[in-house]
């Protein structure tokens, strides 16, 4: 079942053409991997899906209702959710107050005084959060900055998990991580799909991608250049369809290194 | 240091910081300035002299807590001192030459902090200037309104009622100190129990975060710069009523204690991390620390040297543990 169907997205910023015309669609539970170079438009492409950006034409379909007009709040309650690079979070502040910032359950001291923070509530709840995640964090009382990488990505996955989504964008979830914790958070990830969740994985890194994706799409030019089943493919053929030709085994022997 | 299991000190530390929000170090400083006050001096350790440093650190104490929401939401307030100086002599100004009811000068006292607070959060959330520009330039002008308000002179003859509020003591204690142990308690319950507490920190700590999170960004900043001028306000009020004149020099410098109160108490200077309860306890530091001096008859000029000393110390140690925290 397809949950999210983009057709002909176009999009240009003052004379700059970045988008022109992607189709893209995403079915219910699958993984998508979006890769492509430098400047060939992914982040654009994502705005455009949570939006950020208004695309110029085209038509977005989610769940099947047309979400062109919708604003991001909108968008975010139909269950679009998207976990950027530097994963916004308060890096003082501790489990739960980063997963219900913004929302945080409330009760009446003393039965008298309302707007005070159930505090307790939040941290059973942000416990249950993150236990349905499988993951293991070393305090859910300590300050989110004093966790590891892939920890912190576990945070913001748990935060993003609130809101219900349907489809979780994620933006080179595993850039900055050590070996161990990409693991992990490709776990994360496989999780997501397990409980029906879509997901499009932004990333420069093929072996993650390769790895946990059901599909890749290749953006090259402002176009979907290519649409590839992963378990038919291989890094060779993605490399080559990234950089559209030229000295494709360097490149695929560089990435295979890396 | 870096061991699994942390040792007992550090577990009491986070356990501390956790479920009192007060750093442990700030309370054994405390306990150490005054147990050497106390035996310096013969008069240090008595109720009366102990009412005496609550009373002195009242007006400071009050700043302090503006300092406290300000900087914790990744601000600054820079104005503190002159805008109590300003409220005061607005309230005087009210009160003796205006002729109208103590309750009104009393709420021009704080309303004139507030106005002055708003500014300062309109000029910082919309004209884009930086915090430490706005409120130095508010330090500059709130300072310059007040002496034009009192024509350069202290405005003395202020009613019965006002001065009540600087010298009454209900049951032995001095007014000022049950007002200011009162917007403590609400301003702790606020900061560390409440929505708004809450994303104060929030925003300090990453306005990203906050944004991203639905918080109005501005709108609460701009809400935190007037609570500080009201607050500052309230200082000038306590103030005015406890000298009984509206002098329009009063504050001056006390933005530098109060800030430095703050920073002691455990206030993270970049935002993000902060409690009414350690600022309370950086305050009283403060207040030990003055008294203490007096009582030993140290020149005030030195006074105001200490404080300045504590200040960058205070920001050091702070600088120095986060270096060694973000290092494990």
């Amino acid at each position: 079942m397809t949950l999210l169907s983009l057709r002909g997205i176009r999009k240009s910023f003052g004379a700059v053409d970045v988008l022109h015309g992607v189709d893209l669609s995403v079915a219910a539970g699958e993984v998508v991997g979006l890769v492509g170079d430098n400047g060939a438009g992914k982040s654009t492409l994502m705005k455009t899906i949570t939006g950020i950006y208004r695309a110029d034409s085209g038509s977005i379909e989610f769940d099947g209702k047309d979400i062109l007009a919708l604003d991001p709040g909108q968008r975010r309650q139909l269950g679009i959710e998207m976990i950027y690079q530097d994963l916004s979070l308060a890096k003082q502040q501790d489990v739960a107050s980063n997963i219900f910032l913004g929302r945080e359950p409330t009760k009446r001291l003393l039965g008298l005084f309302p707007g005070f923070v159930d505090k307790g509530e939040m941290d059973r709840q942000a416990a249950k959060m993150i236990e349905r995640l499988g993951a293991h964090l070393p305090s859910i009382n300590r300050s989110v900055g004093s966790f590891s990488g892939g920890q912190q990505q576990t945070v913001a996955i748990a935060r993003a998990l609130t809101f219900n989504p349907k489809l979780v964008i994620m933006d080179e979830p595993t850039a900055a991580l050590a070996v161990r914790e990409v693991q992990s958070v490709l776990d994360l990830i496989r999780r997501l799909k397990s409980e029906g969740i879509a997901v499009i994985l932004i990333s420069h890194r093929l072996n993650d991608v390769l790895s946990v994706t059901d599909r890749i799409v290749v953006l090259r030019h402002g176009r979907a250049d290519a649409d590839l089943v992963t378990a038919r493919t291989n890094m060779n053929e993605v490399v080559s369809r990234i950089v559209g030709g030229g000295d494709i085994a360097a490149a695929a022997a560089h990435e295979q290194r890396g | 240091m870096a061991s699994e299991q942390p040792g007992f000190w550090a577990r009491v530390q986070r356990a501390s910081v956790e479920r009192l929000h007060i750093r442990l170090e700030s309370l054994v400083v405390l306990l150490a300035l005054s147990t050497a006050m106390a035996l310096l001096s013969p008069y240090f350790l008595s109720l009366s002299n102990f009412l005496n440093i609550l009373l002195a650190t009242s007006t400071i104490g009050v700043l302090a807590i503006a300092a406290t929401f300000v900087i914790g939401s990744g601000g600054l307030d820079l104005s503190l001192g002159s805008v109590m100086g300003l409220a005061g002599v607005a309230g005087a100004f009210v009160a003796v030459n205006l002729g109208w009811p103590s309750v009104l000068a009393v709420i021009a006292c704080i309303l004139a902090g507030a106005i002055a607070g708003y500014i300062n959060g309109q000029l910082v959330t919309r004209a884009f200037v930086p915090a430490f520009i706005v409120t130095l330039g508010m330090l500059g002008l709130a300072r310059g309104l007040a002496l034009v308000i009192s024509q350069g002179r202290a405005i003395y003859g202020l009613p019965a009622e006002i001065v009540y509020i600087g010298q009454g003591r209900p049951f032995g204690i001095p007014m000022p100190v049950i007002i200011f142990v009162l917007t403590a308690i609400v301003a702790h319950a606020v900061l560390a129990y409440t929505r708004f507490g809450r994303h104060t920190l929030a925003l300090g700590d990453s306005e990203g975060a906050a944004r991203a999170a639905g918080i109005r960004v501005e709108h609460h900043r701009r809400i935190i710069y007037t609570l500080s001028g009201a607050l500052a306000g309230l200082a000038g009020l306590l103030f005015t009523a406890r000298v009984n004149a509206g002098d329009p020099t009063a504050g001056i410098n006390y933005e530098l204690t109060a800030i430095t109160a703050a920073i002691i108490g455990g206030t993270n200077l970049f935002g993000g991390r902060a409690s009414i309860l350690g600022t309370m306890i950086g305050a009283l530091i403060m207040g030990v620390l003055q008294n203490g001096l007096t009582l030993l008859a140290v020149q005030s000029y030195y006074q105001q040297m200490a404080i300045g000393a504590v200040l960058i110390l205070a920001v050091f140690i702070d600088q120095y543990q986060v270096r060694k925290e973000s290092r494990v």
